[in-house]
């Protein structure tokens, strides 16, 4: 193709190349299992650490915890994706917006947005967002100011590894992901903690039992 | 291919070009003391260097066997380097399959040309910008002035250097030398000539601050175009790039306009997708010392419907094949950019980010710099001399690049090239030194010449500043005074009868 392609390629290859095909990297041994219960409690542990809002709940009280959480925020207009479950939103009093392409004008009418995750890391009290069905696109969790998200407790795993191969099937299918740690936060001016610049500046996780 | 270190760097791969922002500059020393002088950034730099050193430490202990993990990451950026040229059509193949343009730049130029004609395709006059070294190395926001765009930098420290007209300190945090009160007069005078105005009654708090700047940013997001990126990580076995951040700026450039062009360094590479798994653990932790910073976007080039729909990626040379030709030097191009070296370096923390003279500051500034732009001129050549060679840097890297063994070998090459076969001072003193080190009579001589000039300094603790020519070494050091009395004399002096004989004459050597 490009010239420039070719010379680097070449440069590259008269520089540096080794030997043979590349052998595989042998990873430090995988952590030994770990009990679930315990997971799940650094999961909470860890994500509270990071200033995020975590409670856990039964699959019945969801419905009820999403509401009250919005309410107690004086959220008045809620954000969903279009394939969130419906009986997640049902006791919502606030005016529900399902995001079918909404404008980003729109989007910054929203105060908070409710969504699904894909996995929850529990060392690390991070969240992953592949943005596939109860997710919904990049844009609808970036600028409404308030990000509800609700995690299965069988989405939890234990450690970074273990997460980013569970995460491979969603990257070969082209999708982006969102790693959430906390609320936005920077240390900028004079190393001093500042929750909050530009995207959500309350993260409220709901951990969800036997789902 | 076996190159002996005294060889290194001299291959005929072409250099970066040192930019005219940093060709005049000084020598190290020069530089170092402006920023010694500068008490408000020491003082900065000395809490914030700390502070992250801490923070890091206590992450860092959380893991059960980080040296494992430190040993998978360079293992597996060697092994990216290894083989870069296959990864490298690898990963252009996953990006291209996956919807995005692949570009390749061989120096800045090139790079600067390709992305002002891409944001000039889409008729856009302004661009929001994520952190990224690669950008600032090229120095694509002048490309693009000059071309008549503006572009904005979002991450907030960045946007603290960029209306401030200054350059980055810390790879981290580019504005650490500013303190707060600074920062509101910039944000006062500056904010309102390029966009919405700081808010009147603006305090210096810090979350005062801040908010300024969402505001500021806010509408440039919500407008923008085009946005330009560099990456943490390119993943050659799936085509995806990775941004790791904290504020959240990323994710808005990331996902909100249309175009998305992206400046990747060609030894970003990571072989497959399962590597990203050690390097999130390394990199947030010895960064900012977080078990994982708050926002990580990764993108495969487009996604229907969710995000930017024209994505570019171009990648980069400048220098980096002629890094890779050295067998010792090449383990620079593993540096992951997380800045733990700076924090550690009594050097960096006392002198500043400013004295290296280019876009990477500390430690591996100190060795990254000379190679990428030779060691032809007065900044270059003194940058390998710019460490106490304690060790530090190596021992915090999560990707174990020997930065002093680096150093040495830079410093072998500087000097072979002054000299260019002429004895310097120094080495006339090594020899001398030699010399009389190699006959202990000759050594006993030379001591009492330097004990009764001992007694000529009646009882100072140092020598101060020397004349020409020892000035050159006693200007940048104190040196302990002589003692009045040798080892050997006072051996010679108390022992003298344990075996009939003086001591000293006959002690082994
Ligand atoms: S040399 Fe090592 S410690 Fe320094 S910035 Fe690069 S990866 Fe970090």
């Amino acid at each position: 193709m490009s010239s420039a392609r070719d010379e680097i390629l070449q440069r590259i290859r008269t520089a540096h190349t080794a030997a043979g095909a590349p052998e595989p990297i042998r990873r430090s041994a995988p952590a030994t299992e770990r009990d679930r219960a315990e997971v799940l409690d650094v999961f909470v542990r860890m994500t509270e650490d990071y200033r995020a809002v975590v409670e856990r709940c039964t699959q019945e009280e969801l419905p009820g915890h999403i509401a009250r959480t919005v309410e107690t925020a004086k959220a008045a207009r809620i954000g969903i994706p279009p394939d969130l479950d419906e009986r997640w939103t049902a006791e919502i009093a606030g005016t529900v917006v399902v995001d079918d392409g909404l404008s980003t004008a729109e989007l910054d009418t929203i105060d908070a947005v409710v969504t699904g995750a894909t996995v929850g890391i529990a060392d690390t009290g991070t969240i992953v967002l592949d943005h596939s069905g109860n997710q919904g696109r990049r844009a609808l969790s970036l600028v409404p100011d308030m990000h509800v998200c609700v995690v299965l407790e069988s989405q939890v795993v234990a450690d970074v590894p273990t997460a980013v191969r569970g995460l491979r099937p969603s990257v070969d299918a082209h999708r982006a992901l969102t790693w959430i740690s906390g609320p936005s936060a920077t240390s900028d001016i004079e190393l001093s903690r500042v929750e909050g610049v530009h995207g959500p500046r309350t993260l409220h996780v709901i951990l969800v039992a036997g789902a | 291919m076996k190159v002996a270190p005294q060889d290194l760097h001299q291959n005929d791969l072409p250099l970066a070009a040192t930019s005219s922002t940093f060709i005049g500059m000084p020598k190290f020393p020069t530089m170092a003391r402006a920023g010694l002088d500068n008490t408000v950034q020491r003082r900065n730099l000395q809490h914030a260097t700390h502070t992250i050193r801490a923070k890091r430490a206590a992450v860092v202990h959380e893991v059960s066997d980080w040296e494992a993990l430190r040993l998978d990451g360079a293992a597996t950026k060697d092994q990216a380097l290894d083989h870069l040229a296959d990864y490298l059509v690898q990963l252009e193949d996953n990006l291209t399959a996956a919807g995005a343009t692949v570009h390749w730049a061989r120096n800045a130029d090139e790079a600067c040309r390709i992305a002002v004609d891409l944001v000039q395709a889409t008729g856009a006059s302004e661009v929001v910008k994520v952190k990224s070294m690669a950008t600032q190395e090229i120095e694509l926001n002048e490309a693009l002035e000059a071309a008549g765009v503006s572009a904005w930098e979002t991450d907030l420290a960045e946007l603290i250097v960029q209306l401030g007209h200054d350059r980055p300190s810390h790879i981290l945090v580019p504005a650490i030398h500013r303190n707060r009160s600074e920062v509101r007069e910039i944000f006062l005078d500056e904010m309102s000539r390029v966009g919405r105005a700081a808010p009147e009654g603006l305090t210096d708090e810090p979350a005062d601050l801040a908010e300024a700047a969402r505001a500021h940013l806010r509408e440039k997001f919500l407008r923008a175009k085009v946005a330009i990126s560099g990456t943490n990580f390119a993943i050659a076995d799936t085509g995806t790039l990775v941004v790791l951040e904290s504020e959240g700026n990323g994710r808005m450039c990331l996902t909100l306009p249309e175009t998305l062009i992206s400046v990747v360094g060609i030894e970003k590479v990571l072989p497959t997708w399962d590597d990203l798994g050690t390097f999130m653990q390394l990199l947030p932790r010895s960064s900012t010392g977080e078990r994982m910073n708050p926002y990580t976007s990764t993108w495969t080039g487009v996604t229907p419907g969710d995000g930017p729909q024209d994505v570019h990626v171009i990648l980069l040379d400048n220098g980096r094949t002629h890094v890779l030709a050295d067998d010792l030097g090449r383990q620079a191009l593993r540096c992951i950019r997380c800045s733990a070296c700076l924090n550690v370096c009594p050097v960096y923390e006392r002198a500043g980010g400013h004295a290296y003279g280019s876009v990477y500051p500390g430690p591996i500034g100190a060795v990254l710099t000379p190679q990428l732009r030779g060691t032809s001129t007065p900044i270059d050549k003194s940058l390998p001399f710019a460490s106490s060679l304690c060790g530090a840097c190596f021992e915090v890297c999560p990707v174990r690049i020997d930065i002093p063994k680096l150093l040495v070998a830079l410093r072998t090459q500087v000097v072979d090239e002054k000299r260019g076969g002429l004895p310097t001072g120094e080495a006339a003193a090594m020899k001398a030194a030699s010399w009389v080190f190699g006959d202990h009579k000759r050594l006993v001589a030379a001591q009492q010449g330097v004990t009764a000039s001992a007694r000529l300094l009646k009882g100072r603790p140092t020598i101060g500043r020397l004349p020409w020519p020892a000035s050159a070494w006693s200007d940048a050091r104190d040196s302990p005074a002589p003692p009045r009395e040798t080892f050997r004399q006072w051996w010679s002096r108390t022992h003298i009868d344990d075996s009939g004989a003086s001591s000293a004459e006959g002690s082994p050597s």
